[in-house]
């Protein structure tokens, strides 16, 4: 089964790389935006076909490697 | 007094660390990251470089191989863990300190020598050092210190902030601050100060005719006092 993440920036963390993005875009005539934030996202196989034990095991990979608590979120946001 | 360096794949500073420890009279080994034990050690260093090519954050998959267990429990036990750029990311990744190292500020990798202001002289790495300014050489892309607003509470109310990056004169302000790091910082120590992590290389400052001297001057005294 395949379970997604999403990692993005707490809100209070400076993100350099989205504004940087956000000045690009503004340039190219995209001038309609507030703020960007850059993340990450995993796909993940997970062997088990239980949803939620699939969800959780990733919930758990979140915690201990995938994500970094003190600066970052994640949202487990899919499974096929 | 013996000391271990350990190499992770994408380590480049092991070996001028190694240099730079026999220098000042240390027996030092040099140690693989794939290994489980540790050999007895005074210290423990974990160098800078790209270890796994800083893939997903820097430092995140060296501080889950196989050696950092014993280092660990090596600093946990109160055994010197010192770690330098990407070992201090390393450092903050396993939690031995606080905080993380996040991109520099203006998206730049910055390299050059700056000066760093000591704390406090409390500890086994700064006690009876006759400087309060020394003079190091950074190189990096993430040495933006950043931690929540209870985090740096804690840090100061413990005095675990080692170093901070100021002028020759030793004033610490903004525009001496190279990457946007919290207050300053460019060091950081555990609660009970024998953990340090600083994104500062005193082992690039030990040859007069290289860069300067005041990594001679910290390692010298380091030494002394694990003696």
């Amino acid at each position: 089964m395949k379970v997604s993440a999403i990692i993005t920036l707490k809100k209070d963390v400076l993100d350099p790389q989205g504004k940087v993005i956000h000045q690009a875009l503004d340039g190219m005539g995209f001038e309609n935006i507030s703020e960007v934030r850059q993340g990450k996202y995993f796909e993940i196989d997970v062997n088990e076909n239980d949803p939620n034990k699939a969800k959780a095991v990733v919930e758990e990979m979140c915690k201990k490697l995938l994500a970094n608590l003190v600066i970052e979120n994640f949202k487990i946001i899919e499974t096929q | 007094m013996k000391s271990s360096v350990i190499t992770f794949p994408g380590s480049n500073c092991d070996r001028d660390m190694d240099v730079a420890l026999k220098k000042f009279g240390f027996n030092n080994k040099m140690v693989w990251h794939n290994d489980n034990e540790l050999p007895k050690s005074d210290l423990v260093v974990l160098p800078g470089g790209f270890s796994y090519g800083d893939y997903l954050r820097c430092g995140s998959m060296a501080s889950k191989s196989k050696i950092m267990q014993s280092v660990i429990n090596f600093a946990k036990s109160g055994g010197l863990v010192m770690g330098i750029c990407n070992g201090f990311q390393i450092l903050v990744e396993t939690g031995l300190v606080p905080g993380v190292l996040l991109r520099n500020k203006y998206l730049e990798f910055i390299c050059k020598n700056v000066f760093v202001k000591l704390d406090n002289k409390e500890n086994t790495y700064f006690k009876n050092l006759n400087k309060d300014i020394l003079e190091f050489h950074i190189a990096h892309n993430e040495g933006n210190y950043f931690c929540t607003k209870d985090q740096l509470k804690e840090i100061k109310d413990n005095n675990q902030i080692a170093i901070y990056y100021c002028n020759k004169e030793g004033k610490i302000e903004d525009q001496y601050n190279p990457n946007g790091s919290i207050k300053n910082i460019a060091g950081i120590f555990n609660k009970e100060k024998n953990v340090l992590g600083m994104m500062p290389h005193p082992e690039r400052m030990i040859d007069q005719s290289l860069s300067g001297e005041d990594g001679s001057i910290f390692f010298k005294n380091l030494i002394n006092n694990i003696k």
